[in-house]
């Protein structure tokens, strides 16, 4: 078994190799105002969500002309196809030193918003990282940028996120 | 329509209204059900526990992120646009914690044709610690 103090780095040839690389192509089902309206539900949740994410007559009435999702709405949750890992827990996510895994949190610059019909694809890249040790040991915070299109091409949304790996 | 609020109204150091959640497994469980969010450390103690939270299953990040994003919407209303959100991730939700979303204006100027306006945004827990560090720029009309 591997200790903590044996690990030298948590950099791997696997990420040198993709650094800068887009890859992760994915082209989302069409969005369905359904989808759209259990989103707002559970992330307004216990009170109602606004209008504009579930009315069609209110929100025909906005600037929007028809209902349009939430910034944050995810139109690739529920793939048909997945990674498969031991006991359903993505990698990054276990409980020995250097597979532990948290969210660092994220940037995200907004453009067009979507709507239900909407295709959405997504392209990913790893931009860069940095170690250090940290109260939890030795600590990979790495960023990773994403680009959302929808299937006019225009731009929905970028992000910039934090992956630590501890 | 619903204009909340003007650019013509809103100046540096204005605060957003609070807005607030109680967060437990119904509310962690309803959100990880529509982002297919499913990991063990948010929904099992002992999982969580082995990722070194004492006090086990702890709530999602992208669940705080979504929070801040709901109280910026509510404070814009639906003719305006948020731009740009972000967060860092720096303490734990923990179970039962009340999380309250705060947001300061910072700047504001008419940029690249827009009305934008910058915040300094938190959510902060029932204890008053801050978890969640971030900004946000919206876009917002103009009543002229």
């Amino acid at each position: 078994m591997t200790s903590e103090q044996q690990i030298e780095t948590l950099v791997t040839p696997e990420m040198e190799a993709r650094k800068g690389v887009w890859e992760n192509l994915r082209v989302s089902p069409p969005i369905a105002e359904s989808d759209i309206r259990k989103w707002a539900i559970a992330s307004y949740w216990p009170d109602t969500p606004p209008r504009l994410f579930w009315d069609h007559e209110y929100a025909k009435g906005t600037r929007w002309s028809g209902i349009i999702a939430p910034n944050d709405f995810n139109p690739f949750a529920w793939p048909i196809d997945r990674p498969r890992t031991a006991g359903g827990a993505p990698q990054g996510m276990g409980s020995t030193p250097g597979t532990r895994g948290m969210n660092g949190g994220q940037v995200e610059t907004f453009g067009v918003p979507m709507r239900a019909g909407d295709v959405i694809t997504s392209r990913t890249r790893l931009k860069e990282w940095n170690e250090r040790t940290t109260r939890l040991g030795l600590t990979l915070f790495s960023e990773t940028e994403m680009e959302w299109r929808n299937q006019n091409g225009e731009l929905v949304k970028t992000r910039i996120s934090t992956g630590i790996r501890y | 329509m619903a204009v909340n609020v003007h650019f013509e109204d809103v100046k540096v150091g204005d605060e957003i209204p609070a807005w607030s959640r109680t967060t437990d497994f119904m509310s962690w469980n309803r959100y990880a059900a529509v982002n297919d969010e499913f990991v063990y450390i948010h929904m099992d103690d002992e999982a969580g526990r082995k990722a070194l939270n004492e006090r086990g299953a702890f709530g999602m990040g992208n669940l705080r992120y979504t929070y801040m994003l709901d109280a910026l919407r509510d404070w814009i209303g639906d003719e305006a646009e948020i731009r740009e959100c972000g967060v860092q991730y720096r303490a734990i939700n923990q179970k039962n914690d009340t999380l309250t979303v705060t947001g300061k204006i910072t700047d504001k100027k008419v940029e690249a044709g827009e009305n934008r306006v910058y915040l300094e945004m938190n959510v902060v827990n029932q204890n008053g610690d801050p978890t969640c560090p971030g900004h946000a720029v919206v876009v917002l009309p103009s009543k002229g």
